[in-house]
């Protein structure tokens, strides 16, 4: 049932957008950047629940990291005060850093589980830090899909 | 002969060049990458090709600048030099350094992104209005109410949908009418700093205004001094007209004191008890709304909040605008039962059928016509009633010199701007608040077709009949759920045209 996909390039050629699916925010627990971990019903034919749980739950690590409020982030919100801030022209913040850190561990979890599988996910921050983009290919060849929408026999009428 | 073949080649020249320039120039145009702050959904001004980031209304910004400009100037061209050789030299190096730390402050709190929320994409749009439908069931025409609970540290949250952005705004995010964007942890829109105040500014606003209020009490303070002193060796009137700087100085501060002075205390109050000044006027966590209210976000003792407002992690800006426009990135076909997204299935088009594609493109259109009209308005009839011009509670005292604190709703318009919504004008609205795609501009005459076919046959809702009455007569209107069409007779039709196409 799921289409087999080498990398990312084969994916983008060989393969057209059949469906997106949108993670949204948990906001449980306060203002901070948290995803929802339910598996969505669209991706239960294409992944495995556990591996897409961790991608979430490793990326809300990530983000729990950049917004910690401890010793460090006070260090730098007082030294960039007593430079003007200033000193950001020279150096990253710290949410920087972890936003970089953030786009690589999804590039290389794109690159390992997701496009093997049609699949292809967003970074966040592309979206606004409102949701993660998990978009759903099908084989251009393919004549019919188990996402059912309307949109789909579009792609096919072609 | 020379110069006329010189001519001639210089004509020749320029015609090929012409004939070319069709060919060429459209070819030079894509290939030359728009900055996304070009094509900005919201009423903001960029300047230094996006690096600086302003609210559209400046003037106050520039007055503000002025008066802290000339002051300043005034004490350290004027009073500096006597107090330097009279008391000690240390006056001046003090009262430079408060100014550059005001200045930066203030250009840093004008010139940045409050934490603004970048609009959805339409695939979320589309995706958010589907599982909206699914979860409420089509109601016919009443749109179903647009908010979301949840449970944030104990306590009950609404999460509102906003119209214009097409998202449920994360908590403490307010849509500031002003700016026409939703900003994160929404403050308020401060016309003096020329820019609204969230999440990512809020730290530098605080700052500005608690710099500025000891700025502006050490130059009242020196400026008496000096007039005393001088007034010991020559007398008190020849002390004046020595310096008559003096005087204008002591008038401008004395009136800052007391408003700069009352705002710095009421945010100071606001930082330690981790509240936004939109919370603090709506009350939403205050304990007179019930025994159990509390506030979800407080950290529980005040250095931890004042902690974590000021030395807290700085988000980065989420709307990238010095980023370029991508071309055009793959999307979903529209659904044919949902919102259609026009504009980005330009290569998917041929396959709808021309009647499909009508239907959905002037559904689309309409309801891009009704909901920046709809979201205008209000969109929380129930929670704006206690506000209305002087019922603001508590607060009042303080915020009469404060003028930061004048326009502290993020969502309502001021009264001011409803006769831009008046029936006969709203037709025009429709370029003004199409999203930034081309798709609008070739269906507005779908749009006033539709206008005549559709109204008479569907029944009117209830409650949704006046026209042109004022912003406040929405706010009386009964209902948890969300009254759109309340002011306009076009709204009316085209809520009603909307409903009639829905149903088809």
């Amino acid at each position: 049932m799921a289409t087999e996909f080498h990398n990312l390039q084969e994916l983008r050629r060989s393969a057209s957008l059949a469906n997106k699916v949108f993670i949204q925010r948990d906001y449980s627990e306060g203002t901070a950047c948290r995803f929802q971990t339910k598996f969505p019903s669209e991706l239960e034919s294409r992944i495995e629940r556990t591996l897409f749980e961790d991608t979430v739950k490793t990326l809300n690590t990530f983000y729990a990291e950049a917004e910690k409020i401890g010793g460090q982030s006070y260090l730098e919100g007082c030294l960039a005060c007593a430079t003007a801030y200033l000193i950001f022209l020279c150096m990253e913040t710290r949410y920087e850093k972890v936003l970089k850190k953030i786009a690589k561990y999804i590039q290389e979890q794109n690159e390992k589980i997701y496009a093997p599988r049609g699949l292809l996910i967003t970074d966040p921050i592309e979206r606004g830090m409102r949701v993660i983009e998990v978009s759903i290919y099908e084989d251009r060849g393919s004549s019919g899909s188990s996402s059912g929408s309307s949109s789909v026999s579009v792609s096919t009428a072609r | 002969m020379h110069l006329g073949e010189s001519t001639r080649e210089c004509e020749y020249s320029q015609i090929s060049t012409r004939s070319s320039t069709p060919m060429e120039t459209p070819y030079k145009k894509k290939t030359q990458k728009k900055r996304k702050w070009e094509t900005f959904p919201g009423r903001n001004k960029f300047y230094c090709d996006g690096r600086i980031m302003m609210a559209k209304q400046t003037g106050v910004f520039y007055l503000t600048l002025v008066l802290i400009l000339v002051t300043c100037g005034l004490f350290f061209t004027f009073d500096c030099w006597f107090l330097a050789e009279q008391l000690t030299p240390i006056i001046p190096v003090i009262g430079g350094v408060l100014f550059l730390f005001v200045i930066g402050t203030l250009l840093r709190t004008s010139f940045s992104d409050p934490g603004v929320l970048p609009r959805a994409t339409p695939d979320e749009a589309a995706d958010l209005e589907r599982q909206i439908d699914v979860a409420n069931g089509s109601t016919g025409y009443r749109p179903p109410p647009r908010t979301k609970e949840v449970v944030i540290n104990g306590q009950t949250v609404k999460l509102k949908y906003c119209f214009t952005c097409k998202i449920f705004r994360p908590p403490r995010a307010s849509h500031c009418s002003l700016c026409d964007n939703c900003v994160e942890r929404f403050d308020h829109h401060c016309p003096w700093v020329g820019n609204c105040v969230g999440k990512r500014n809020y730290r530098f606003f605080y700052m500005f205004i608690l710099s500025l209020s000891f700025l502006t009490v050490f130059i009242f303070a020196f400026v008496i001094t000096h007039i005393i002193l001088n007034s010991q060796r020559i007398g008190f009137l020849s002390a004046l007209k020595d310096s008559p700087a003096s005087v204008l100085e002591v008038v401008v501060c004395f009136f800052s004191v007391w408003s700069i002075v009352g705002l710095s205390g009421f945010h100071t109050y606001l930082i330690s008890s981790n509240q936004t000044t939109n919370e603090d006027i709506k009350g939403s966590w205050s304990s007179k709304r019930s025994k159990d209210n509390y506030n979800p976000y407080s950290y529980g003792n005040i250095f931890t909040n004042c902690c974590a407002a000021l030395c807290g992690p700085l988000p980065p800006s989420l709307i990238d605008r010095r980023g370029f426009i991508q071309s055009d990135a793959p999307q979903l076909a529209p659904p044919t039962n949902g919102i259609p997204m026009y504009g980005s299935t330009q290569s998917q088009q041929s396959h709808m059928c021309d009647q499909d594609q009508c239907i959905q493109s002037t559904k689309f259109v309409l309801q891009v016509a009704t909901t920046p009209l709809l979201q205008q308005q209000s969109s929380e009839p129930v929670i704006l009633t206690p506000e209305n011009g002087a019922s603001i509670p508590g607060r009042t005292s303080l915020a009469l010199g404060g003028p930061c604190t004048s326009l502290p709703m993020g969502q309502p318009t001021p009264p001011a701007s409803t006769p831009s919504l008046s029936c006969h004008e709203a037709t025009d609205l429709l370029p003004v608040h199409g999203h930034p795609h081309n798709h609008s501009h070739p269906l507005q005459e779908q749009v006033a077709h539709h206008h005549f076919l559709t109204p008479e046959e569907v029944p009117s809702p209830p409650g949704m009949l006046h026209c042109g009455s004022p912003l406040g007569h929405s706010h009386t209107m009964q209902g948890s759920f969300y009254n759109p069409a309340s002011q306009d007779s076009l709204h009316e039709d085209s809520v009603r045209g909307l409903v009639k196409l829905s149903s088809v």
